[in-house]
């Protein structure tokens, strides 16, 4: 039974008052808080299980080696992908992205191909392609928008004729507007036209049961932050058939069978991917992450969390010139709005004296803010701990802040 | 006339201290900033502009000479309505300061005696410290 009372009572931070206030913390599109499963594991590694991983023969190694190793298995399950060697621990989902535009990318694309991304992409997934245009020739195309904030599937299907197209990077959940990208027909689109397919999974994987077979993504990739685990520590998944011809991104360590001064082979995925010592801790964390949302049932977050939008989408309705950016059909728990006349930031900080988190600014999304003919937006995100109270909270706070500021 | 910074850093706090909550007082900061007189539009310029803002802000300062002394005028302005309240609060102590005057005040303290070190964001306070650095880079030029 989801209990959100239950569920507040793991997060020690939630108890938090700022401002002399409870915290009400709606930032979390930006960032999850932890719960107490999440820092247990973090302190049983560094009290019990602390060694480098691979190779060392000694007890503690090979606790830590197992732990790690279970950790991928952990993402493996909660992508549902084929292979445990899919799944390449990463900083988070920008260096996901960084790591298959400058492998498959550098590899695979030349002059006059085509990048597709959506107009709503956050700058990790638009920068690495720029850097990799720069270097190859290729070209990004935008997938076009509607003023809801929802993809022009026909303008999608009509770029894909193109007959240069190589490559679509598509966010599955907008971080500034909350749509939910119809990803499973854009990627099926996508490979009628022999092109790859990456999904920014940064705001999806938190918030919703992904199937990375079940979309037939080539690449998914998402941040351990955003769903409850420790910062720095985040995944890509790929298809095996692209890793192994895929060349390796960095050097080092972990990452080769062989070195001599002639030549070097390199070590079998996941590996190969993985130079140098990882972040095992954080590892760790977020498969004890991964088992706490689990656990709860991301069917069940899901649900909370759509339950908490339309509340919320309600309850705004009662605040004076209140609009909402992004009005897609299908979307997730982001409140993105804008009150004319009053700038994003005063709100936010008018909300932060009440002790209510939000983000204010352009999202890292500055081509989507121009799209929209906004310079920047507040934004309330909701996780599966928020409750009606604080969305209460939350309306009230930006009522007043109308009212100070117009 | 040149007014006494001391006096008038007094009378802020004062002014700041009536009120208890931060909302109350950010409620000062924005009748200060809704008071703050408009800079021209086509001052708005790239050139003017004050790095480091998540708001844009624009800032211009004028040496003004009169019977062989230099003050500074400064206006500045902001699209956020907070950060145009801390405008303000620079312009009532530097505004028509002498170069001398402008560089020995203690802002720092008055901003700690105001609890605005506490309570602006890295972000604002990036600004706040642009702005100050760039009245003062103005001031020195003119000793």
């Amino acid at each position: 039974m989801f209990d959100v009372q239950k569920i507040r009572a793991d997060f020690p931070i939630l108890q938090l008052q700022v401002r002399d206030k409870p915290l009400v913390y709606l930032d979390n599109a930006a960032t999850s808080q932890k719960p107490q499963q999440v820092l247990d594991a973090l302190n049983h590694y560094y009290t019990a299980q602390n060694a480098n991983i691979h190779r060392a023969v000694h007890y503690l190694s090979e606790t830590a080696t197992r732990a790690y190793s279970e950790s991928r298995e952990s993402v493996r399950a909660l992508l549902n992908a084929a292979h445990e060697s899919e799944i390449i621990f990463t900083r988070g989902t920008t260096e996901a992205i960084n790591l298959v535009a400058h492998s498959w990318g550098l590899q695979n694309l030349k002059a006059g191909d085509e990048i597709l991304l959506s107009a709503m992409e956050h700058h990790s997934n638009i920068v690495p392609w720029q850097i990799v245009c720069e270097k190859t020739g290729a070209q990004i195309r935008v997938i076009p928008i509607n003023d809801a904030g929802e993809i022009l599937f026909d303008e999608y299907e009509n770029l894909l004729q193109s007959g240069h197209v190589k490559f679509i990077g598509v966010c599955h959940i907008s971080n500034a507007l909350g749509t939910v990208n119809p990803v499973k027909e854009m990627i099926a689109k996508a490979h009628e036209v022999g092109a790859k397919v990456l999904i920014d999974g940064a705001q999806s994987v938190p918030h919703a049961k992904v199937d990375v077979q079940d979309l037939d993504a080539d690449f998914y990739a998402f941040s351990g932050h955003k769903i409850c685990a420790p910062t720095g520590i985040g995944a890509l998944y790929g298809k095996a058939e692209l890793l192994n011809a895929m060349p390796p991104y960095q050097g080092g360590g972990d990452m080769i069978s062989s070195v001599t001064w002639e030549k070097t082979e390199y070590n079998v995925l996941p590996h190969k991917f993985e130079a140098g010592t990882p972040d095992i801790a954080g590892v760790i964390g977020l498969a004890a992450a991964i088992d706490y949302v689990t656990k709860i049932g991301l069917e069940n977050i899901a649900a909370h969390e759509a339950q908490l939008l339309d509340y919320a989408t309600k309850e705004v309705q009662s605040i004076e010139d209140f609009q909402i950016v992004g009005r897609a059909k299908n979307k997730a728990s982001i409140l993105s709005f804008v009150i004319p006349g009053a700038h994003p930031q005063d709100i936010g900080a008018l909300l932060d004296a009440r002790g209510v988190a939000i983000r204010t600014g352009h999202h890292c999304t500055q081509p989507l803010m121009k799209r929209l003919g906004l310079s920047a937006t507040a934004r309330a995100s909701f996780a599966f701990y928020n409750t009606e109270d604080e969305v209460d909270v939350f309306v009230e706070a930006t009522k007043n802040a109308r009212k100070m500021l117009l | 006339m040149i007014e006494n910074q001391q006096e008038i850093a007094d009378d802020l706090v004062d002014t700041f201290e009536m009120f208890d909550s931060w909302e109350d007082r950010y409620g000062v900061l924005i009748d200060f900033g809704k008071k703050l007189p408009p800079l021209d539009e086509s001052d708005k310029i790239e050139e003017n502009r004050v790095h480091g803002c998540q708001s844009q802000v624009w800032m211009i300062a004028r040496p003004h000479e009169e019977n062989g002394q230099t003050t500074i005028d400064f206006i500045a302005e902001s699209d956020a309505l907070i950060v145009k309240g801390l405008i303000a609060i620079l312009r009532k102590v530097y505004s028509g300061q002498t170069p001398q005057n402008i560089l020995a005040f203690d802002i720092a303290g008055l901003l700690q005696r105001l609890g605005l070190d506490q309570h602006l964001t890295s972000g604002r306070r990036n600004g706040l410290d642009g702005m100050v650095r760039k009245i003062k880079t103005l001031a020195a030029q003119h000793i």
